[in-house]
């Protein structure tokens, strides 16, 4: 790899950072032909973790950090001073096929400042990933940012070479946009994603290939005065409205050479943290955005405790849950049993009657969920009622920043 | 290999391969519980060569055992453990599941499942990690490029391992290397051979500063964590992992650039503000429905085979649109709309119901042939709802430049594509207002002229009149809304 390509790659992956979004899962398994390369698991690997404790699947990278936005959040706005630099469409090809042989990476995450119009841009990114599906026939992953702004028919063929499309929301409400975004348009992202939402099902319906492991988006956390509430009540409706399979909370974070309008501090990391831990309540633990809302104060969500115990703790009428009666529903209410455990205490009480040692041994974190549950040898009858209760159960200050 | 069984006077020891064992342990556990030796009565060993005085009976003889599935497939996850316990664990497991306790596995809580769950997963985990840390280096030998490895697992897993990057690698030659023996891919066949040593993989690749590069700066410095990574990407894995040289720099680095990219004043922007380019940007659309031609032109079919789009035809100021379903056989080879059997057919009937072809636009919902061979007939076939919708946006664009006072749906194609719903003609068939597009238009919905060609003759002659009789309505209606 020479000089010129190793000094754009540095400034390009440098661009890409900002997005949260890594995973290589969910793509049906695939392995390619006679002279192809590349496979895809269905769950995704994680080929290495940088010390900021985030994975390393794809090859994250811009094809260019050129941008004629001015999104003040953003390291690659027009008015900043960054480097810049754009790798050909070759260029980018080779490199994920050099790092793929080598087992570096899933597959490849690319993504654009707009160059020229959205048009142009999103075209770029299609010929790449059509590239590597045609002429080298690539069967790894491929996450395609789709430019919202580009003409709907392109959207339509990136779909067709690419494992997954997203569509970043960034700043959830049109305020917040038209301040820090002006360029960037609500109502055409929303039509893109659900755009690309329909398609994927009717893709399905038909058997046809469309973005086959979904699509999802990206909110940024942090750099507007959007509450939690707000920002759990859109995930859902998005989860709702377009089909989305993620939604990516991403703290705003320092970046080189900020802008005026947008004062830089550290990322609110243990914010982003407990938002992922409210999605989570959506989407498997059969919460709703009010319920995850009821339990936060003036929107926000407590930092030192988890959503789910914090709705408990506001809930207590509803607890203790014995494990070896309770239906699915209420077992997912308790705060330390994740959907995994209730699945097995489900099936493990059909033979037998747990005991509080049995439950240890099907969930890790029994302390958060002992006063809430009745086993067959006990009953938490003080503790589920004590005001000290949630004083208790605070998690030891997380190391989550170093500063 | 099997496993052969030395008889004692009260203990029985089996002795297995060393490693992952799967195929002794399974004719020692068939011929154990054949004989209903219970677990406790048994030793397994695991870690020396096979003895020579195993029991007579010949190795597999045995009936298979019927166990359920949960139980099976746990089994090959499990023999791969370091643990010395590892058989024993298993017997035991088995010889529950015989004696009544069919549905053991179900009771994750019991400690022994519970812990063999756990056995389980530390394989899985393993595996996962070879599959995910493992890192080839590219050499050159006389046949060509081929890529070398090496790796140390936990557990005995290479064979378990192995599959994996035959699956992804089938088009390279490469070798792992492991202190319990090697992989080797050929491209054809995958063979196990000798253990290798570090040594023997070659320093020096072209992608690894690349990708060490990579590594350094996907890091992200504000928000330091080497907790969570550590509990990912254990430090043991770390010396056959190029790019984690680069941890002690960058941990050490990070609050400093946090703090300075903190407090630095912003900076004007150097550039130029690129008022124009921005305004250009925005205007991007196509300007006319030549360009938007060109567009659909460059296009590739959404379902190969196509020769080319066949696009709209007619001139701009057209009061009437004819919306059809897709190009046939005959429009595909010529590249334009309405020329085939059906078009014919069209024409004539267009005539007699006194509408102007010339003065008429005509085109379809879906701008690509689709077909299935037959010999070598290319048989048409009905585009599917996903593909007409993929098509439409073209569809709501091209009627907007030539902005029509009435658009006639011809089938149920047509009517898909105006109204994105799937409206059967018999019901629908007349005066109709299509407004799912982004202009609505007032609309007429009619049949396709192709399925005049394929009903039987008796029924052709009444169904051609009551097309005709549409022809009329539709002729009249145009002429009231262009005045």
């Amino acid at each position: 790899m020479d000089d010129a390509l190793a000094k754009k790659l540095r400034i390009l992956a440098d661009a890409a950072k900002y997005d949260a979004s890594c995973a290589s899962s969910g793509a049906p398994k695939r392995v390619a032909g006679k002279d192809g390369i590349g496979s895809t698991t269905g769950a995704g690997i994680c080929h290495a973790y940088t010390p900021d404790g985030r994975c390393v699947s794809l090859l994250k990278i811009l094809l260019t950090n050129w941008c004629l936005f001015d999104c003040a959040y953003c390291v690659n706005r027009r008015s900043s001073n960054v480097r810049r630099a754009k790798f050909t469409v070759e260029e980018v090809v080779n490199l994920t096929i050099n790092f793929y042989k080598r087992n570096y990476i899933e597959g490849l995450f690319l993504s654009s400042g707009i160059i020229k119009s959205p048009d142009h841009t999103m075209e770029l990114l299609t010929r790449v990933a059509k590239s590597l599906r045609r002429d080298h026939g690539f069967a790894g992953y491929i996450h395609l940012k789709s430019i919202p702004e580009a003409s709907p028919w392109l959207i339509e063929e990136a779909g067709l070479y690419a494992d997954r499309l997203s569509i970043n929301v960034e700043l959830p409400t049109e305020a917040s946009l038209g301040r820090l975004a002006p360029e960037k348009d609500g109502a055409a992202i929303q039509n893109a994603m659900a755009q690309i939402g329909e398609r994927i099902v009717e893709a399905k319906a038909e058997r046809r290939r469309f973005s086959p492991a979904g699509h999802s988006t990206q909110v940024i956390v942090g750099a507007d005065d959007t509450t939690d509430a707000a920002l759990i009540a859109k995930s859902e409706n998005l989860y709702g409205s377009v089909g989305l399979k993620r939604v990516y909370y991403s703290a705003f974070s320092p970046i080189p050479d900020g802008s005026q309008i947008l004062p830089l501090k550290a990322p609110p990391l243990a914010r982003e943290h407990r938002l992922y831990q409210a999605d989570w309540l959506l989407r498997y633990y059969e919460f709703s955005a009010e319920e995850v809302a009821s339990a936060s104060e003036g929107g926000m969500l407590a930092l030192d405790i988890d959503p789910k115990l914090a709705w408990a703790l506001k809930n207590r009428e509803r607890f203790p849950v014995d494990v070896n009666k309770a239906d699915r529903e209420m077992l997912l209410r308790v705060p330390g049993l994740g959907a995994r455990a209730v699945d097995r205490i489900v099936k493990a009480r059909k033979h037998t009657t747990l005991r509080l040692d049995d439950v240890a041994r099907l969930t890790s974190s029994l302390k958060r969920a002992r006063p809430f549950l009745i086993a067959a040898d006990h009953r938490p009858v003080a503790l589920t009622d004590r005001a000290d209760l949630r004083a208790r159960l605070v998690e030891p200050a997380q190391q989550l920043s170093l500063f | 290999m099997a496993g052969a069984t030395s008889r004692a006077t009260s203990a029985r020891t089996i002795l297995l391969r060393p490693g992952a064992d799967l195929t002794g342990f399974r004719d020692a556990a068939r011929r154990l519980a054949a004989e209903n030796v219970p677990p406790e009565a048994v030793t397994f060993s695991a870690e020396s060569a096979p003895s020579l005085f195993g029991d007579d009976a010949p190795p597999g003889s045995d009936a298979p055992l019927v166990l359920p599935r949960a139980v099976t497939s746990l089994i090959p996850s499990v023999v791969p453990h370091r643990d010395p316990e590892r058989y024993g664990l298993l017997y035991a497991l088995i010889w529950r599941v015989l004696h009544g306790e069919r549905h053991l596995m179900e009771v994750a809580s019991d400690p022994l499942v519970h812990r063999l769950t756990r056995m389980a997963k530390a394989i899985g985990r393993d595996l996962h990690k070879m599959h995910a840390f493992l890192r080839f280096r590219r050499v050159e030998d006389p046949a060509g490029e081929r890529y070398v490895a090496w790796f140390e697992p936990d557990h005995h897993i290479l064979e378990a391992a192995a599959p994996f990057f035959v699956r992804r690698f089938a088009g390279m030659r490469w070798t792992i290397l492991t202190p319990e023996g090697r992989a080797v891919w050929d491209g054809d066949t995958l063979a196990y051979g000798p253990p290798g040593s570090r040594a023997d993989v070659p320093e020096g690749d072209g992608f690894e500063a690349g990708w060490q590069t990579y590594y350094e700066t996907t890091f992200n410095p504000a928000r330091v964590n080497p907790k969570a990574m550590r509990a990912e990407m254990p430090k043991k894995y770390w010396r056959n992992m190029p790019e984690t040289a680069a941890i002690p720099a960058l941990l050490r680095g990070a609050a400093d650039r946090t703090a300075q990219m903190i407090e630095r004043e912003p900076t004007l922007p150097a550039r130029r503000e690129p008022a124009r380019a921005v305004a250009a940007m925005a205007d991007q659309d196509p300007k006319s429905l030549d360009e938007l031609n060109a567009i659909i032109r460059k296009t590739e079919p959404l379902v190969p085979g196509a020769t080319q789009a066949v696009l709209g035809e007619g001139p701009l100021d057209a009061t009437i649109a004819f919306v059809g379903e897709q190009p046939g056989d005959q429009e595909d080879l010529k590249g334009r709309p309405f020329v085939g059997p059906a078009g014919q057919l069209l024409a004539r009937a267009m005539a007699e119901a006194g509408i102007d072809r010339e003065a008429s636009y005509l085109t379809n919902a879906v701008k690509h042939f689709k077909f299935t061979l037959r010999g070598k007939r290319r048989i048409h076939e009905k585009p599917t709802a996903g593909e007409v919708s993929h098509y439409r946006w073209w569809l709501d664009r091209e009627l907007e430049f030539v902005a029509p006072k009435l658009v006639v749906a011809l089938g149920a194609t047509a009517v898909l594509a105006l109204t994105g719903k799937a409206i059967p003609i018999t019901r629908s068939r007349g005066p109709f207002r299509f407004d799912r597009l982004d202009n609505r238009f007032q609309g007429y919905i009619t049949v396709h002229p192709s399925y005049l060609l394929r009903l039987p003759d008796e029924a052709k002659e009444e169904a051609y009149a009551a097309f005709i009789t549409d022809l009329k309505r539709i002729a009249t209606l145009g002429a009231e809304l262009a005045t």
